[in-house]
């Protein structure tokens, strides 16, 4: 039934119809009149944070922990600009939003009327999927259309601009459930022929792997669920992309790591060894193959993807199938059950054998030290004793990140929200203050740098207002960790402007943002400061100091193949070897 | 089918193989909305493709469908990424390759001026007759030439005027059908 409401009521009224909980946001000349809408209702809650590009990676962090999708609201110019980062960042990493942007009154737009800016037109190629709404009839459409666009098939970033006199404006609403889109029908179900194939490809293999990606995370818990009996029915071992960890339980015995340009030795030689590659929605990054010419040169590739311009786009593959992870993992265990289909055990036996041989190596080990703290020994104090914990890790992007991904093991899908395509230093504060919002109860932690954590620093007072007891974990080395490391391997260790001079106070600061600050920087206080930090009920900034000079390995060097990873040991061969490592074509890569 | 999906032994190419570099018209059904043709012009700068020549117009009023035609370039695995991004894009029904799947016509329209006296009007006369142009305009120093036909007719016709006085080219760039009774 059809109610007569202003432009800004519809909005307010899709976001309740669509069950959205929380709408990140930041008011503004353009978008008063939904603020009014908002005003005047209590079932959609507002949080109000500090710049719009933290509204839009809280909403991200909403979305990635809770499997919903994330809304933001922004004015129109420097409101939409700001989220600019927050979205291509949602696009690179496949996450779900609906951005709702205020836009001048339609009479204006073209102008250069002020605060305006060409919103549709700069967001174009950084969202799924842009509107500029020019007629009331269309809004409760749009709206909801928005919502379809942002999570059907590959999910990702939906741009509704509105102009404030549509926001004026009345009209008749309908609540659209079900929405026939036109053109935008994602093929879920994968082609069974093709999976067949697979399945038979996977009886035959010898030296087999999965290698998964977000996309399982995105198809949903169901998707990992039937990963895991997939990959256990099989006996193969399983590496993930750092987007997709969590899909596959840490703990288990056929988890390799993860792989890449700072994962594991043993996934990345198993990924350059293997006969047979099964990709489950992952993409083929450049961070993920290294070297492509030298890419898994031996193996068959199988690649299943919602997307089908992700199939052959980086690395050709034998086997493309179309569809969403949970669908066609669904279709491959029951074939692989019911075909009563069996890996050639004598030959996985051995392909165990060179895996472990790989194992030995402990590729993630370090030397730790009794006078000053290693930031991959606080990571990993920081997981043992979080166990048992409702745990949700952020990160920024950097050493932390990696080291992080390293050490911190997860159980469990929606788990871990990390910039992993665009990179994004800043992300993980306000990511942390979306998850804890989805997740009230759970403790959640922002594993930081101190470079990046200064970049959305402000979000620590959205945190104060609404009471979030999020921890912020800062693996402090005042340096930009992975800058100063590439500046080591590339540029002769001149680290031209990668030492942060004049950091703030931050136990000082916290206490600015009415949050409890900790200071540590003797390896014995260690675990007594992180358990002060899990008990206390309020926000957290955990100032651990760490070694300065510690770099991230293993490492795939740029240009480099998985199998010539450089190991920790190296580096206490000082940086001389180091800098030779990378080629001048390695160089020209990022 | 499944002899498409056994691949060659060593399956990895995608990069490293120098794959020669085709020429391909596809032929993209949208919807017609504003920004439509900026979505698929921006796809391609963004990623770098080539557009070597690009049309649009309207070809369905009433259901509000307008026809890109793109000819562009690239090796089969780009031209393949290039309609799977084109189909990633929301407002689009359907993109064919014309050059992959049928047999298709491609027609150009060009308007060609041309300035001369005496015996270059004459040549010029003569062989705009040999290629069937149609005088559409004249000055007692120069004639407007149009042409309809496939490019390299027009490109043929171009070159053969730049001696006599070619003045300026106007072109619409290709549009392009596929043969027979059923639909692009």
């Amino acid at each position: 039934m059809a109610r007569h409401m202003t432009g800004a009521e519809m909005v307010v009224e899709a976001l309740k119809d669509q069950g959205v909980e929380f709408v990140f946001g930041y008011p503004g000349g353009a978008v008063l009149p939904i603020y009014d809408a908002i005003f005047h209702q209590d079932n959609v809650r507002h949080i109000l944070v500090r710049h719009e590009q933290g509204a839009a990676h809280a909403a991200e962090g909403y979305a990635r922990s809770s499997g919903k999708v994330g809304v933001l609201l922004v004015t129109s110019g420097p409101g939409a600009t700001n989220a600019i980062t927050g979205l291509t960042d949602a696009m690179m990493d496949s996450i779900p939003l609906v951005c709702i942007t205020g836009q001048v009154p339609t009479h204006l737009i073209g102008s250069d009327a002020f605060q305006e800016c060409d919103t549709t037109g700069i967001t174009r190629n950084c969202t799924k999927h842009n509107y500029l709404v020019r007629r009331i009839e269309d809004l409760p459409r749009i709206l909801h259309e928005a919502f379809y666009i942002a999570s059907a098939g590959r999910p990702g970033p939906v741009v509704v601009d509105i102009p404030k006199d549509v926001q004026f404006a009345s009209g008749a609403y309908a609540v659209q459930k079900n929405i026939q889109h036109k053109t935008y029908h994602p093929q879920l179900k994968g082609d069974l022929e093709r999976v067949r194939h697979a399945i038979e490809m996977m009886a035959a293999a010898k030296k087999p792997i999965f290698y998964t990606g977000g996309g399982v995370i995105n198809s949903g818990p169901n998707a990992s669920a039937l990963l895991r009996e997939l990959v256990r029915a099989s006996g193969f071992p399983i590496t993930s992309t750092l987007m997709g960890l969590g899909a596959y339980p840490a703990s288990d015995t056929q988890w390799l790591g993860m792989l890449g340009m700072h994962g594991s030795f043993e996934a990345n030689n198993a990924m350059h060894d293997c006969d047979l590659m099964i990709c489950v929605g992952a993409r083929f990054d450049d961070r993920i193959t290294g070297r492509l010419d030298a890419f898994s040169p031996r193996s068959k590739k199988i690649h299943i993807d919602i997307d089908p311009s992700s199939i052959n786009k980086n690395v050709k593959v034998d086997l493309g199938i179309v569809g969403d992870c949970a669908h066609v993992l669904e279709d491959m265990v029951r074939l692989w059950r019911t075909g009563s289909h069996r890996a050639d055990q004598a030959a996985l036996a051995k392909w165990w054998g060179a895996i472990d041989g790989w194992r030995a190596r402990k590729s993630f080990g370090f030397r730790n030290s009794d006078k000053i703290i290693k930031p991959q020994h606080a990571v990993k104090r920081l997981y043992e004793l979080t166990r048992g914990h409702d745990v949700y890790i952020t990160t920024e992007v950097g050493q932390h990140q990696m080291w992080a991904a390293q050490h911190f093991a997860f159980e469990e899908p929606n788990r871990w929200m990390t910039s992993g395509g665009l990179g994004t230093m800043g992300y993980g504060l306000p990511a942390a203050v979306g998850v804890q919002l989805a997740h009230p109860k759970s403790l959640v932690i922002d594993i930081a740098g101190e470079a990046s954590i200064l970049m959305n620093m402000q979000e620590m007072s959205t945190a104060a207002q609404y009471r979030l007891p999020v921890k912020i974990f800062i693996l402090n080395n005042q340096y930009m960790g992975m800058v100063r490391q590439w500046q080591e391997l590339l540029h002769g260790g001149r680290y031209s402007e990668s030492y942060t001079d004049s950091l703030p106070d931050f136990v000082k600061l916290a206490e600015a943002y009415g949050a409890h600050g900790i200071r540590c920087s003797d390896p014995t206080r260690l675990d007594g400061a992180i358990k002060e930090m899990i008990d206390t009920p309020k926000a957290v900034i955990f100032d651990c100091l760490v070694d300065q000079k510690e770099n991230c390995f293993p490492m795939i060097p740029s240009g480099k193949a998985h199998n010539e990873m450089i190991m920790a040991e190296l580096e206490d061969d000082a940086g001389i070897e180091l800098e030779n490592v990378i080629d001048e074509k390695g160089k020209m890569l990022v | 089918m499944m002899k498409t999906l056994t691949a060659p032994p060593s399956p990895y190419s995608s990069a490293t193989i120098r794959s020669s570099i085709e020429r391909h018209t596809l032929s993209v059904l949208v919807d017609n909305e504003p920004g439509v043709l900026a979505r698929v012009v921006g796809l391609f700068s963004g990623r770098g493709y080539n557009i070597e020549s690009l049309t649009v117009a309207e070809v369905a009023h009433e259901a509000q469908l307008s026809r890109i035609t793109i000819v562009t370039s690239g090796t089969p695995e780009i031209i393949e990424q290039i309609r799977h991004q084109l189909e990633r894009l929301v407002p689009i029904h359907a993109v064919k390759d014309l050059t992959l799947t049928v047999r298709a016509i491609e027609r150009e329209l060009a308007m060609i001026k041309v300035r001369g006296k005496g015996e270059n009007r004459v040549e010029a006369m003569n062989l705009a007759e040999a290629f069937r142009a149609k005088v559409i305009d004249a000055t007692v120093e120069s004639f407007i030439f149009e042409l309809t036909g496939a490019p390299q007719k027009i490109d043929d016709f171009v070159s053969l005027m730049r001696p006599i006085g070619l003045v300026e080219v106007s072109r619409t760039g290709v549009a392009a059908i596929s043969r027979g009774q059923e639909p692009i």
